[in-house]
């Protein structure tokens, strides 16, 4: 259980030894994992319902949240890998490396749905509460599993909380020509996924999904900061790394990111809200999610000058040993994400048979942590060993999960 | 995994504690009008009298032969009916199971010219998140509806979802009640809280939302809480529209 990656790493891996951190001269940049770690963390703590411990992740502080940070590093590290292998073995080999591995999530994907229709159908089953008649009919997909279901594989269907998988293995099957593109004139690939993002805000692209409306992620829209990903890590320090790092630029991205502290504040205490100036709030709401808005990624890329202003890549705490065990979680997004995702079913089946009291929500918070944690390490320790023992196997081949490279 | 879980169950076992017992009063520190219901404090004012539709689904009735007047809006018409002396108060329940925002909007037409309310409590958000509907749709038909219900004469209540822990993490119901409270800012409408007020009394052990129970008591409990706290929250934006607009 946990590991629900399909058939993960048949082969061994040149960056497998790299889950430890290595001396200066080590092109691997542990802050992608850190980060990507943390973001897993927020995830599990923000899909665990009704949870305390979900007051301290991102998206209580501003406008975006941890999906962000999870797509933003998820395109980066695509093409630091798929960039690496595309540039050695040609654009057909690194696109079916990339597209097996959209089968892979796509695997975890359909294993977290199984999870997902168990848990409701006991939810449900077990529960007869006239005051919740009304929430009673989330069943009524269940009276016919046929269309359900192909909908379901047809990625048309996706339960609460399951979202994120569909959006990345849409993004992976489109990532191939992307980074082609991206390997010989970066910023046209760039300037390519920017007219998209435009051109799906003007015609209001997205894919369809079942029984109504569209993608909670829009694909079309998140593509951006996914592509803006895989640019950074081709030439985004070559082309606005001075930008990044000057002084008008964190400025401004210190008084946004506090604009965007103040103004998610008022949502949560009313009262504030009419400090609000009328036509401030017409020009910000609906701060829209399904489309990537703006002012979300404006966030983003506030949160990510400060971060590379004040995390340089050698930060001595990336080193520290309280720090592994996020990095480790981070080095394994897959098979952690979809542990978090399961563990948060489990957090919540706790809740309804024992206790939902604040005592139990930390208890369970710390311990789904502490699970992730382990699996990580348990998953680290199974490839080293694998590596070690195939010593004179094929060449070695590296997941996209492994993050690297500078910025 | 299975010896995981074994621990896992056994450490949150110990953990848990007993549920606190249910107290009788209905309180919330959740319950705030921010803006004022002009229209019915002029009905309140000058006609001395006062009706109200509730336009809903099917969590705002009760099921079996005393639902109807065990619900909210029953305990809504009582509780005004007390605390408005010498003003008649007639609450007129419009709810029917499974309709989505844009359905019942088509409606309000009808219960405009039936009923001639002052106010109208419009619950919505559940049925439309189960359903998935578009949220900038559901947005749009929350606005071309309160304008309907504007232009006929009424003000306008929104009430959002009940919190439903069971059911939280498989209703996206966060979209929803987003819209609903930016509309509600946007528009000036005030919004009544449901969920956050179910949330707290869950938080604060003044009734155990999770449990899996086929008795009607909690049930009757609650929407009789939600009816007194719905008639402070009116009673609140009536006098909001009463100060002179620079006083607030």
């Amino acid at each position: 259980m946990g590991n629900c990656a399909l058939d993960q790493n048949t082969g061994s891996q040149s960056l497998s030894a790299g889950v430890r951190p290595r001396p200066s001269g080590s092109r691997r940049d542990l802050r992608l994992d850190l980060f990507r770690g943390l973001a897993l963390w927020l995830i599990f703590l923000d899909h665990i319902p009704s949870n305390v411990v979900s007051w301290i992740t991102l998206r209580n502080y501003g406008f975006s949240d941890a999906t962000e940070i999870f797509v933003f590093i998820s395109g980066y590290t695509a093409a630091f890998v798929y960039g690496g292998a595309m540039r050695e073995r040609g654009f057909i080999v690194a696109g079916a490396r990339i597209l097996r591995r959209a089968w892979q999530v796509y695997g975890a994907h359909i294993f977290l749905f199984v999870v997902y229709l168990a848990e409701i159908a006991y939810v449900t089953g077990s529960f007869d509460n006239p005051l919740y008649a009304e929430e009673m009919n989330i069943l009524d997909f269940l009276k016919q599993p046929d269309t359900t279901l192909v909908q379901a594989l047809l990625l048309k269907f996706k339960p609460a909380n399951m979202d994120v998988l569909p959006l990345y293995i849409v993004l992976l099957v489109g990532f191939p020509p992307v980074l082609w593109l991206m390997l010989r004139r970066p910023t046209m690939a760039l300037a390519a996924s920017v007219t998209l993002y435009a051109l799906c805000w003007r015609f209001d692209w997205n894919m369809p999904a079942y029984p109504n409306g569209q993608w909670l992620f829009n694909p079309f829209a998140w593509q951006l900061l996914f592509v803006f990903g895989a640019w950074c890590a081709v030439s985004g320090n070559r082309h606005i790394g001075d930008v990044v790092r000057s002084r008008t630029t964190i400025v401004v991205a210190v008084v946004y990111l506090v604009f965007a502290f103040l103004i998610t504040m008022t949502w949560y205490l009313p009262r504030l809200a009419h400090f609000v100036p009328r036509w401030l709030a017409e020009f910000m709401y609906p701060i829209d999610k399904t489309n990537l808005d703006m002012l979300r990624f404006a966030h983003f890329l506030a949160l990510v000058v400060i971060v590379v202003q004040f995390v340089p890549t050698n930060w001595p705490p990336l080193k520290w040993p309280m720090m592994r065990p996020i990095i480790l979680c981070g080095q394994h997004s897959l098979e952690i994400f979809c542990l978090g995702v399961f563990l948060a079913f489990a957090g919540h089946f706790i809740f309804i048979e024992i206790s939902d009291r604040v005592a139990m929500q930390v208890v369970v918070s710390v311990l789904g942590i502490g699970i992730m944690i382990s699996v990580a390490w348990l998953i680290t320790w199974y490839k080293e060993m694998e590596s070690r023992g195939a010593g004179s196997g094929p060449p070695k081949r590296p997941d996209a999960d492994l993050a690297g490279g500078h910025v | 995994m299975k010896r995981v879980l074994v621990a896992l169950v056994g450490v949150a076992a110990y953990a848990g504690g007993a549920w606190a017992q249910p107290s009788d009063t209905c309180i919330s520190t959740e319950v705030h009008a921010h803006t004022g219901l002009p229209r019915v404090a002029a009905a309140i004012d000058q006609a001395h009298q006062l009706a109200i539709s509730v336009s809903g689904t099917a969590s705002s009735v009760l099921p079996g032969p005393n639902g109807t007047g065990k619900a909210y809006p029953a305990r809504l018409e009582a509780a005004l009916s007390g605390r408005l002396k010498g003003v008649s108060v007639k609450v007129i329940n419009a709810a029917k199971q499974k309709q989505t925002a844009a359905e019942m909007a088509a409606e309000f037409d009808k219960l405009l010219a039936e009923e001639k309310p002052v106010l109208v409590v419009w619950q919505t958000g559940t049925v439309d998140a189960i359903r998935g509907i578009d949220p900038d749709d559901f947005r749009s038909t929350l606005n071309a509806g309160i304008d309907k219900l504007q232009a006929g004469g009424a003000d306008v209540i929104l009430m959002n979802m009940q919190y439903s822990p069971r059911t939280d993490s498989m209703i996206a119901a966060d979209v929803y009640s987003e819209n609903m409270q930016g509309v509600a800012l946007e528009r000036e409408i005030p919004l009544f809280d449901r969920f956050a007020i179910m949330k707290e009394w869950n938080d604060e052990g003044t009734f155990d939302l999770y449990a899996a129970t086929k008795n009607p008591e909690t049930a009757e409990h609650v929407h009789d809480c939600l009816g007194q706290l719905l008639a402070d929250f009116v009673i609140e934006a009536v006098d909001l529209a009463r100060q002179p607009k620079d006083a607030r």
